[in-house]
């Protein structure tokens, strides 16, 4: 896969990534998906994202080749490889802070490498091919268990974990209430996994109805479309006793619609890192002294929020990119046990070759896609 | 006294800390270290065979980089400029953000130097859009054109005038 431009991207022969640190393993891929912030790229909204680019940063597939220290991986391994690039070394690493990795990206301190996620974010390829070249290799890749289904697996890479983070990053009480604005995958798992920390309701907000019909059977969540109401806050405000939700979780990001102000200054003119309407809604929602967390993907500069109603609400902001290393013994264990069920999140099967369309499936949110997987052609 | 020194010596100091209040646990399990902060031990640098463009909030460049589309052109020369201003600064966005756009100018003349015409058609996936939204994508169509008609309209008529 490569990148030609906005809404522009095909298939190319390009030359077979090679070992250059003796840290790194080569993998061939067998499952990659497009994921929602792989669409911020495709609309060009992501700074530094280069004409020639792979994407692809939610992939398995299995072990080719091993620089000379990686010593927990062998050739022949199938493993889930998590979209941040860590060291496991650098104290943020230690702490567990997967996510935030200082050792992997030199292009920018504000966001550690991701896999195929612009120069912004390392200028790695990504794993939308038939081999990817991986970093750090004895730290971030992990062995699937051998009864795991790979379509599992590949959502254990990014959505699984993102997911439960949002919810985690909550601090979900029992009895709470938890609004999730976006019906996307991550919303969808934010709002399945939302169950695990014991509220008494999860309500999720977007404005495509197939998206909410799909999240109401799989999370077992009431789901509301904002293009019924007046006004999303105040319907909000109503359905929790005019109180407002004990934790809003934004899983929109920057390419949010449902506010002409945002979505012209932050979408069309790009005045600001895309339209933060999903973030307003979370913080205007949420009640005072509650939790708003943010998973949602935003650019670099900044956005119109409204952050005095943070100080005079006293609301805690949490936000992070999913630490995916240190939650996976724990989701794989859900997956295991039958508790969650990523997989069931799939709802297109694409060969590699049609990656262009898959793209577009997937930006239209064509016949009714949640969940694209591409499959490369390439055998072992 | 010199306070970077003698901190601890500042009546009351540390007295009401309490380390269960970690408002970022469970992302974060504090260690102190980061009090050691770029003291930490660092994997063997990575071979440096392109230009890498390295943020200036960094002392030097990480262990391992992409090495992937290095900058190259006018786009690369945007590029540059950009990244001698701080990750703080519009002057670091903005050109990058001009030098994507470029850069998708630079590839379609690149692809046409190579004998290789883009296909439009297909790298943008119109197919899914006329299999799954045929009247959507045709009004989308038919609203792009209108609206390019009406501009080539109005610009023509001005310079009649």
């Amino acid at each position: 896969m490569e990148y030609r431009g906005p809404y522009r991207v095909r298939t190319v022969e390009k030359p077979m990534p090679q070992i250059l640190h003796p840290e790194d393993a080569i993998v061939r891929v067998t499952r990659t998906c497009i994921c929602g912030s792989d669409l911020h790229l495709y609309h060009g909204m992501v700074p530094d994202t280069r004409v020639g680019s792979t994407f692809g940063h939610e992939f398995v597939g299995v072990v080719e080749e091993v620089g000379p220290l990686v010593q927990k991986l062998k050739v022949g391994d199938q493993v889930l490889v998590p979209f941040n690039i860590a060291c496991g070394k650098c104290n943020f690493c230690k702490q567990g802070l997967y996510g935030n990795c200082h050792e992997s990206n030199p292009m920018a301190t504000a966001v550690g490498g991701i896999f195929g996620y612009s120069h912004t974010a390392g200028g790695y390829d990504g794993g939308q091919a038939e081999y990817v070249r991986v970093p750090y290799a004895d730290v971030g890749p992990t062995v699937i268990p051998p009864d795991m289904d790979p379509d599992d697996a590949v959502l254990l890479t990014d959505v699984v974990p993102t997911g439960y983070q949002a919810a985690e990053m909550g601090g979900i009480k029992q009895g709470d209430t938890v609004v999730i604005f976006g019906a996307g995958p991550i919303g969808i798992m934010a709002a399945r996994c939302a169950w695990f920390f014991g509220p008494s309701r999860v309500i999720i907000i977007d404005h495509v109805d197939y998206r909410l019909e799909f999240a109401r059977n799989y999370a077992y969540c009431e789901a509301y479309n904002f293009k019924e109401m007046d006004d999303p806050v105040v319907f909000l405000k109503k359905t929790t006793d005019w109180y407002g939700a004990d934790v809003c979780i934004d899983c929109v990001g920057c390419e949010a619609e449902g506010n002409a102000l945002q979505t012209f200054s932050g979408r069309i003119a790009m005045l600001q890192a895309g339209a933060g309407t999903a973030l307003q809604w979370a913080i205007n929602s949420v009640k005072k002294g509650g939790i708003v967390s943010i998973v949602g993907v935003y650019g670099p500069p900044f956005n119109l929020i409204p952050i005095g109603n943070v100080l005079n609400k006293g609301i805690t902001i949490r936000a992070n990119q999913a630490s995916v290393k240190r939650l996976l013994p724990k989701l794989i264990d859900h997956v295991q046990q039958g508790r969650l069920n990523p997989k069931g999140l799939i709802t297109h099967k694409v060969p590699l070759e049609d990656v262009a369309d898959a793209y577009r499936l997937f930006s239209s949110k064509l016949d009714n896609c949640i969940k694209t997987v591409l499959i490369p052609s390439t055998k072992a | 006294m010199k306070l970077h020194e003698n901190y601890k010596d500042i009546p009351g100091w540390g007295m009401d800390a309490d380390p269960e209040n970690e408002p970022t646990y469970p992302m974060k399990n504090y260690t102190g270290d980061d009090h050691h902060r770029s003291d930490y031990p660092r994997s063997a640098p990575q071979p440096k065979d392109v230009e890498i463009l390295m943020s200036t909030e960094r002392p030097k460049i990480s262990a391992v980089f992409g090495n992937t589309v290095p900058p190259s052109g006018l786009s690369g020369k945007i590029r540059r400029y950009a990244f001698s201003h701080s990750e703080d600064r519009y002057r670091h966005w903005l050109p990058l953000i001009l030098a994507d756009r470029i850069n998708v100018v630079e590839g379609i003349v690149s692809d046409i130097k190579k004998g290789h015409v883009p296909n439009m058609f297909a790298e943008r996936g119109w197919k899914m859009e006329i299999k799954h939204n045929a009247k959507g994508f045709a009004l989308k169509v038919a609203t792009t054109a209108a609206l390019g008609i009406a501009m080539y309209w109005l610009l023509c008529g001005k310079k009649r005038k």
